[in-house]
């Protein structure tokens, strides 16, 4: 604030009006209003820059160049002598990335992360889909108690969902054991959803998406309500079914809702991290690692600091392409402006 | 959620029975969602016999406090609440301030670099954690801010300052200008123009940013466990983990525990739920 300060205890009132003058504020969202400002290079423009200057700092040092420390540790050998002594790393050239791609563990875990993060978003999506759309049928007060419920799903910790799905899972105490029991037979008291990744995966993917569920539904139904009613009545008159409403009417004015959704889905579960690891009591087996926790074990459990950086880079290129994509949905809303 | 849009009224004679049907599913539905809630509380308030039982049934026989008693009596409860509380303060207050500078100059100021800027805040929180997790941690380690508050009070600080920005920038630009340029006029400096006009306006903006970031620290465990190693640092997430032992989980306290620490968050989050889903869509990306 002091450079505005400054700035300001030298002109005496009235303040300079001329807008081109004095950081040429905006004069609205899109700046598509009077686009009066031609730019002039005067020092009233070093203004938005000192405003934003702690920002960046801040964000460079804690993202970006921890990025490029990525990046360099990628193509070094740093293991625990490195990070206690201090000495430099030695440099090894693509040799991380070719001991990576050789083994067969990586294809899996890809394998593994890809198909995870396609069901979930899947589950998350049709089914946060199909309830956005049942709310606009309810009554009003039952919207409440919907409305409600989610968002007290929503604002669970993760610390805390996850130990709550820990314990419904729990083979000894657990409720969905003695429910099933109760239907199936007594042999289901005791069973370990864990033994089985396909299983112990069906409980992540539960905890996943009953986490993802309100903010897709929140997001989708806020969405809805930008749909004309009258269209919809008037196709409905014209003898449309109602699934050619949807198709026709409805969809295309909630589309660029629902692929950004989806997207932010994509990348939110292709990074799932905290719910495997928390549900597996912060020791997941090799059989439940995804991209994120085989870096991260590479790393912690293993030591080889620059085997997990290399595999977190290559994530992070697979993940660029949808960040790509999102960026250009972002940009076509207008929403960098 | 907006009760404002009302369904349609042009009603054929068979809606109105299927409008009952649907109201059912749509209560079956909340409950199902809120379920594990429900499942919280109530664990947390049944006595221990009924949680370490193989018939685990859906009301409780009695209601209790004893798991309450165990949690705060579990070592470090006091100083993981002395933790969680500093750090994540610390960081909103920080990380608010220079959110709100940067949001002004996004949202008033037309620059050489703005729109690059914007993209680089919406591109960086789609690392993964993990990415930051390792180069941090390493450095971290060298600079000695292992067990310290202060590099985790960084890490959080920054970590809310992309959304924050770009959700604080959506109340800016709805200021009018001329706001601003009328308080200039009438002889207020640039800045008490700000601290006059600009920031009272900008108050429910910040409190919404402000509730969200603070959230974000509170929720957050993967850096508070790599971080902190120290016991009597712990945050009160880190400190959840400690009711697993060799000995099995200590389910009664944790769930007692686990509610303490929703509490203030589902409070805070219903003040803030609707601007927090449109901040999440508009750029201010957050897992």
């Amino acid at each position: 604030m002091t450079a505005a300060d400054t700035k300001a205890a030298g002109p005496p009132v009235p303040v300079p009006r001329d807008p081109k003058a004095d950081g040429s504020p905006l004069s609205d969202e899109g700046g598509n209003g009077p686009l009066k400002q031609k730019r002039k290079r005067k020092k009233g423009e070093l203004l938005p820059y000192l405003l934003i200057l702690p920002a960046i700092v801040a964000i460079a040092a804690v993202y970006l160049y921890p990025l490029a420390k990525t990046v360099i540790m990628s193509f070094q050998d740093m293991g625990r002598r490195e990070l206690w002594t201090g000495d430099p790393a030695p440099w090894v050239g693509f040799d991380q990335f070719t001991n990576i791609l050789g083994d067969s563990e990586f294809w899996w875990v890809t394998f593994r992360t890809v198909v995870f993060m396609a069901v979930c978003v899947s589950l998350t999506m049709g089914i946060g889909l199909l309830i956005s759309l049942l709310m606009r049928r309810l009554s009003n007060w039952v919207r409440l108690v919907l409305t409600f419920c989610l968002i007290a799903a929503w604002a669970m910790p993760l610390m805390v969902a996850a130990s709550i799905f820990r314990f419904m899972a729990d083979s000894d105490y657990g409720l969905i054991n003695t429910l099933i029991a109760k239907v199936v037979g007594e042999d289901w008291l005791g069973h370990n959803w864990y033994l089985d990744p396909i299983q112990g995966f069906a409980i992540i993917t539960l905890l996943v998406v009953w986490g993802a569920i309100p903010f897709v539904v929140i997001t989708l139904y806020a969405a809805l309500t930008q749909v004309p009613q009258e269209l919809e009545e008037a196709a409905s008159l014209d003898g449309a079914t109602s699934f050619g409403i949807f198709r026709y009417v409805t969809w295309p004015v909630i589309k660029p809702v629902f692929s950004m959704v989806s997207t932010l889905s994509v990348i939110w579960d292709f990074n799932v991290f905290g719910q495997i690891w928390l549900l597996r009591g912060s020791k997941p087996e090799p059989e439940y690692e995804t991209l994120g926790l085989y870096s991260y074990s590479k790393a912690f459990e293993s030591t080889s600091f620059s085997q997990g950086t290399a595999i977190a880079l290559i994530t992070v290129i697979l993940l660029s392409a949808v960040a790509v994509y999102y960026l250009r949905q972002l940009m076509k809303t207008g929403e960098v402006e | 959620m907006s009760t404002t849009t009302d369904t349609p009224q042009v009603l054929r004679p068979d809606r109105k029975k299927s409008r009952a049907g649907l109201n059912i599913l749509g209560l079956a539905i909340a409950l199902v969602m809120v379920f594990p809630v429900y499942w919280l509380v109530i664990s947390a308030l049944r006595p221990s016999r009924e949680i370490r039982s193989y018939d685990q049934t859906l009301w409780p026989s009695s209601i209790t406090f004893d798991n309450f008693v165990r949690a705060v009596d579990q070592p470090n409860f006091g100083t993981a609440v002395q933790s969680s509380l500093i750090v994540s303060l610390t960081a909103v207050v920080g990380g608010m301030i220079i959110a709100t500078l940067a949001a002004l100059a996004i949202g008033r100021f037309r620059f050489f670099g703005r729109k690059p800027l914007v993209l680089i805040l919406i591109l960086v929180q789609m690392l993964p954690p993990t990415a930051m997790l390792i180069p941090i941690y390493a450095q971290l380690n060298a600079m000695g801010g292992i067990d310290e508050y202060w590099s985790l009070i960084v890490v959080y600080l920054v970590s809310t300052l992309p959304f924050a920005t770009i959700m604080i920038r959506g109340f800016v630009v709805n200021i009018p200008v001329e706001l601003e340029e009328s308080a200039m006029v009438d002889g207020c400096t640039r800045f008490g123009a700000f601290r006059r006009v600009i920031l009272p306006l900008l108050a429910p903006g910040l409190a919404a940013a402000s509730i969200f970031a603070l959230v974000n620290a509170w929720n957050e465990y993967l850096f508070a466990y790599i971080l902190i190693n120290d016991n009597s640092k712990y945050t009160l997430n880190v400190w959840l983990m400690t009711f697993t032992s060799e000995r099995g989980t200590d389910y009664g306290a944790l769930m007692a525990a686990s509610t303490m620490i929703a509490l203030p968050v589902v409070i805070f989050f219903m003040f803030v739920q609707k601007k927090m889903a449109a901040g999440l869509t508009s750029g201010a990306v957050k897992g």
